[in-house]
């Protein structure tokens, strides 16, 4: 059987798992719709919560960039595990203590305002549909490598599979599907990840295998990456290349906006009762743990890999004609470029750019040796003390999904990898929708047009704008616009500088009002988007270039979250200093959620 | 309850959620990012410790973190008398 065939069947055994577990959790009431009917396990809402969370850019993009990152990539890391502990510690025992529908509901009736529900679900939308993109675009990435079909008609199959579970199931048949979805990814990440640690290493656990000596004979593996990457010019993979401070600043953003993202946060409005939605958040990050202590190891060793396959044993290079064909798969995808600086016909990796910015190709036209023709070379210089100037483009999207091939793994390791990537995109596209539907069905439409609408048609409400968010996800998935990568500052910077600060000072400070709420929530906004459009200029053209020498503090547009959150909680205290303390049912309301017991 | 059993298991709460922050905030901010140069002259096996924190080790305290605080409220929720039924 060829890889074609065997990813068609695994893919699509996996659908039909998804499929049939939507039938069987099929939503009856708006209870069920978004909160599950308020009955789910701990375990399984860890497992589900740790799917909806873990993404594409979890699955197929992280351990790239550790990968060429390195030491940088740790940011990463320890930012999208410790927003876990702020949730558990922070937010979500009182939230479900709260016990309703969705995360613009706490803030409205908290600050007793309609103006602080509205810019809640502002963000909330914004956020949502930012992220939703990246997953269409991974689901994307995947149909079109793996199962040779175009990208609209991949997106298409994954749409109608999403608006099936989630449309007809709800959160119910979301976090059932999700379960299965973890089962799937987690396996086909860290099962590739085996086999390579010991093939590399002799190691099986790929947490240890990053710390042991390669099977050569030739010392640590971190050692031996270390002398190999400064040797062709970069930074040691253990040293970083980022400033402390915005190793610092960018840690705090992801670690604050991830506890404030509302389609994680909603999770927690699932179990049964507080003590549950503390024991959830440890299951949660439990399940995250297995694969983001893998993925450094995957980063490692993929560098390693690449290096090796594409240098040679002699480190001068591979003749093109004699790459493995996975090199050829992906050069035609356009993620992989090769120009041939010094003419020797061998593809040569080092630091320094090999093209001018992304590589642009002449049609399909072919150069001597059958490589594609790229249209924008570099000058082609060594660099740092490198042997030779870099040829190589590689996209760092890639190095999951391309890493069972580069290490010569079996067909089904490889089929398993693209049925993984889908899962992660489709379970956390998921999430999202249902976040985007339900704050328009509940927040906006019975919240503040039509506060009598009945059960049956605030559901209908959730299936339709679920429908629409779908279509609208697909559209952004098939035209992704240019800014996709640079909107997920955005989200996080947002998560971070908005909805975390409120909700918490929703919790822990009596004396915080409306007024201090919404000019707080304001003005990190202002600030925080101000700051990314001024470097990244995302709808219009940056004001300055995105250097540290230009940044404030020396912090990047990344990390920016940091002092928007900050600015946020100073505005918000001077403010609500100087106006009348909040009415007294809301002071009662705040002793309420702070206690397990219902009074 | 008695408003004073609310106020004194809150209290508790919140010095517990300083614990707990504290040692949270050492092991990523302190250990992976502000004292990794230092760490990292301490090696055990193929790992220099600071890098070995930033990777991996963090991961491992906010996991055990986590759980324990759960535990801990769960006591403490006994203790006051303000746990669900």
């Amino acid at each position: 059987m060829d890889l074609k065939t065997l990813t068609y069947i695994v893919v699509g055994a996996s659908f039909l798992l998804y499929i049939g577990i939507a039938i069987w959790a099929k939503a009856r009431s708006t209870n069920d719709f978004y909160v599950a009917g308020g009955g789910v396990h701990p375990v399984a809402n860890g497992m589900a919560t740790a799917a909806d969370w873990m993404s594409a850019a979890s699955f197929i993009s992280m351990a790239g960039l550790i990968a060429f990152l390195g030491y940088g990539g740790s940011v990463y890391l320890m930012g999208w595990t410790g927003g876990y502990v702020l949730l558990a510690l922070l937010l979500a025992p009182y939230l479900r203590k709260f016990g309703k529908f969705t995360v613009p509901e706490f803030i409205g009736e908290r600050y007793y305002s309609q103006t602080a529900r509205l810019v809640a679900v502002v963000c909330l939308i914004f956020i949502s549909f930012t992220y939703v993109a990246g997953q269409m675009r991974g689901v994307g990435i995947v149909f079109s490598r793996f199962l040779e079909v175009d990208i609209i008609t991949g997106l298409l199959i994954g749409m109608g599979v999403v608006f099936f579970y989630a449309v007809l199931g709800g959160m119910k048949g979301i976090t059932y599907t999700q379960v299965a979805q973890y089962c799937v990814l987690i396996f086909a990440y860290t099962v590739p990840a085996v086999f390579i640690a010991i093939e590399v290493t002799g190691v099986a656990l790929p947490q240890i295998a990053l710390g042991s000596e390669v099977v050569d004979g030739s010392g640590y593996l971190l050692d031996k990456l270390d002398k190999v990457v400064t040797d062709l010019g970069f930074t040691a993979y253990t040293q970083g290349t980022k400033s402390t401070i915005d190793m610092f600043a960018i840690t705090v953003a992801l670690m604050v906006g991830t506890a404030g993202l509302p389609h994680v946060i909603v999770r927690f409005f699932t179990v049964p009762k507080v003590r549950d939605a503390r024991k959830s958040a440890g299951w949660a990050l439990l399940f995250i743990t297995l694969l983001y202590t893998t993925a450094p190891a995957v980063g490692a060793l993929a560098r390693l890999n690449l290096i090796d396959t594409v240098n040679g044993a002699d480190g001068q290079g591979t003749a093109y004609t004699s790459m493995p064909s996975w090199f050829q798969t992906w050069e035609n995808s356009g993620l992989i470029a090769w120009y041939d600086h010094n003419g020797d016909g061998k593809v040569q990796y080092a630091a320094g750019k090999p093209m001018e910015g992304k590589p642009k190709f002449e049609g399909e036209t072919r150069g001597t040796h059958g490589e594609r023709v790229v249209t924008n070379p570099s000058k082609g210089e060594a660099v740092n003390g490198a042997p030779f100037a870099n040829e190589l483009h590689v996209d760092r999207d890639i190095m999951v999904l391309a890493n069972p091939e580069i290490a010569n793994l079996p067909m089904w390791v490889i089929a398993l990898i693209a049925a993984g990537g889908i899962a992660a995109a489709l379970s956390t596209a998921a999430g999202l929708l249902l976040v985007i539907s339900a704050s328009i069905s509940h927040d906006i439409v019975k919240g503040m047009l039509r506060p009598n609408i009945s059960e049956r048609n605030e559901l209908m409400v959730g299936r339709i704008s679920a429908a629409f968010a779908i279509l609208i996800a697909g559209y952004l998935g098939a035209n992704p616009p240019a800014f996709v990568a640079q909107v997920v500052a955005f989200a996080f910077g947002l998560a971070a500088s908005s909805l975390f600060p409120v909700i918490l000072m929703g919790i822990f400070n009596k004396r915080m009002n409306r007024e201090g709420a919404i000019s707080g929530m304001l003005v990190g906004l202002v600030f925080t988007i101000g700051y990314i459009l001024y470097f990244k200029g995302v709808f219009i053209t940056p004001m300055a270039a995105n250097i540290p020498e230009n940044w404030l503090f020396g912090i990047s547009p990344e990390g920016i979250g940091f002092i928007g959150m900050l600015l946020n909680f100073l505005v918000a205290f001077v403010v609500s200093k100087v106006t009348s303390a909040p009415p007294e049912h809301i002071q009662h309301l705040v002793e309420d959620i702070r206690v397990p017991k219902a009074s | 309850m008695s408003d004073d059993t609310k106020q004194a298991y809150w209290r508790a709460n919140l010095r517990l959620l300083a614990w707990c922050l504290s040692i949270w905030f050492v092991v990523s901010y302190g250990f992976g990012i502000l004292l990794v140069e230092q760490l990292n002259q301490i090696k055990i096996g193929g790992f220099m410790l600071g890098f070995w924190f930033a990777q991996q080790g963090s991961i491992y305290v906010f996991l055990l973190l986590i759980f324990f605080y759960s535990w801990r409220m769960n006591q403490l929720d006994r203790q006051y008398n303000v746990h669900e039924d």
